[in-house]
């Protein structure tokens, strides 16, 4: 989407919100600079957009941060605003949970789950970016906000613009898992289900924001969008006292999550608030949607689109926008990328919930088996202290495990029946 | 064999505004060389210098990614529709 068409559909100019303002943005590709507009690409080359931050600003210290309140935006000198951002003020800041025994399991010697699962309000990491997102729809007026998703995505949307009064048009595969459906809809967004896959559907928004002026967070409004993302390698930075872990293992479906996980420990790096390497960024994959470790693993080239097939729905993106750039962040930082079976992710999420006590949505499954794998080829050594990126909550898609665990017995309400289970 | 070819606003600018455009040709290569010749602006946002696809932009004929067929070898038939769409989306 270019500035012209925005401007002809309704963007009202900067200073209607003189005390609060996105951020300029400027190609990644070819470094052409914008003014700040909801437009994720770059009118010269087609690159994409991100925020220019002023690098003359002022940044706070260790003991500044902690003392503002635990939102992600107690790192707002590195988000895309200047001034104090007025909607969804209290996502972000989720726990980061040592997991002596899974770190036992895999062979390393320590271990954190980052628990987005626990993420405020819709339990997944999908709460941050929309949360800059509905920031930046904020600083162009525009009342309408919407997004392509695979479910959690649509989750946040839905309850960030309820909250925000603003409307919401979200699009999802027909055949997203039900809960996720439901989520949705509770807060009465404009939901459409589209015949076909995700890419399908992305496919479609992004001539959707070509053609009705909405702030589609993940289309027009990507680039400021993206920049959530960041927060959490900033709170695990600062939660493991202003160090880096020498891994973290997450998962990928656009790549924007590694991509930004590397921006964000480089930034804090840059800043001088940890010292020492870039943790290792390794990513994980299901098998029937691995694009991004087939790049991985063959080192050049682009990325080949696949059609997905796979019960991690939420990572079914066989058309990766931010592939090339994951990889890249991957390779620079001497990182890995794995992709697990169907069952491996189910048993993944076993593994997780049996030795943390953390329920992960299938995307959890799919990072602690790529964690397993990695373990066992030698990718994660016996030294390393290693995050695992948890983004979705289980309780959102209970299907793949309805016969995966034991059925519970049923017994009479006598303490003798207790008493045989006991001695069973 | 005809067929339309729709654009997106950012690359419409490079073809006197309009969104979609007639283009003749067997094969969508052959499609987009011809929007090529008329619209020379467009040429190096469709084509890179290999002659694949531009990197940023993803061809879709008929709603079907077209790297899931032949690329530029797909065949097109009368009254085909391929849309240009950004890259740069979703996730």
């Amino acid at each position: 989407m270019t500035a012209s068409v925005l401007d002809v559909a309704g963007v009202v100019p900067r200073d209607r919100h003189a005390s609060f303002s996105a951020r300029p943005l400027v190609c990644e590709n070819c470094g052409a600079r914008f003014e700040p507009e909801p437009s994720a690409i770059c009118l010269h080359c087609l690159g994409p957009l991100v925020p220019e931050y002023d690098a003359e600003r002022s940044l706070p210290s260790p003991d500044e941060i902690a003392a503002r309140a635990p939102s992600l935006w107690r790192y707002r000198e590195w988000l895309p605003f200047d001034g104090a951002p007025t909607l969804s003020p209290d996502s972000g800041f989720t726990p980061l949970v040592e997991a002596p025994e899974l770190a036992r399991r895999l062979g390393v010697a320590r271990l954190w789950v980052k628990n987005d699962a626990v993420s405020h309000p819709t339990l997944s990491f999908k709460d941050r970016v929309v949360s800059t997102a509905i920031n930046a729809a904020h600083a162009f007026n525009l009342d309408v906000v919407g997004c392509a998703s695979t479910g959690n995505l649509a989750n946040a949307v839905a309850a960030h613009a309820a909250r925000a009064g603003k409307s919401a048009w979200i699009f999802i595969p027909h055949d997203l898992e039900p809960a996720k459906v439901l989520a949705t809809a509770i807060f009465a967004p404009k939901l459409v289900r589209v015949q076909g896959t995700y890419d399908d559907v992305n496919r479609l928004c992004a001539q959707d924001a070509d053609s009705f002026g909405w702030g589609l967070v993940n289309v027009n409004l990507r680039a400021y969008y993206g920049e959530g993302s960041k927060t959490m390698a900033f709170e695990i930075t600062e939660q493991l006292g202003w160090r880096a872990p020498t891994a973290v293992v997450a998962p990928m479906a656009g790549g924007a999550l590694v991509t930004k996980l590397h921006r964000g420990f480089r930034d804090f790096s840059n800043a001088g608030l940890f010292s020492g390497p870039l943790p290792r960024l390794h990513g994980g994959q299901a098998t029937g949607c691995a694009p991004i470790v087939r790049l991985v693993e063959r080192g050049v080239g682009r990325i080949e689109p696949v059609i997905p097939s796979t019960i991690a729905r939420s990572l079914a993106i066989g058309n990766p926008a931010d592939g090339l750039t994951a990889a890249r962040a991957i390779t620079e930082t001497n990182g890995w990328a794995a992709a697990v079976t169907d069952a491996e992710l189910v048993a993944g999420i076993r593994l997780l919930a049996e030795t943390t006590g953390i329920f992960a949505e299938t995307a959890g499954g799919v990072t602690t088996a790529a964690a397993v794998q990695l373990a066992q080829s030698g990718r994660l050594r016996p030294d390393d202290e290693v995050v695992l990126c948890i983004t979705g909550n289980g309780l959102k898609t209970l299907d793949p495990l309805t016969d995966s665990l034991p059925a519970p017995p049923v017994i009479a309400p006598k303490l003798s029946a207790v008493a045989a289970l006991v001695e069973s | 064999m005809s067929l339309q070819v729709s654009l997106p606003s950012v690359l419409s600018r490079l073809a006197d505004g309009n969104r979609s455009i007639s283009a003749s040709g067997k094969t969508v290569g052959e499609a987009v060389a011809d929007v090529s010749r008329r619209f020379p602006s467009l040429a190096t946002r469709l084509v890179d210098d290999s002659g694949q696809p531009y990197p940023f932009v993803t061809y879709y004929l008929n709603d079907e990614d077209i790297r899931f067929g032949g690329g530029f070898d797909t065949s097109v038939r009368d009254g085909d529709e391929l849309t240009i769409v950004s890259a740069v989306a979703g996730g």
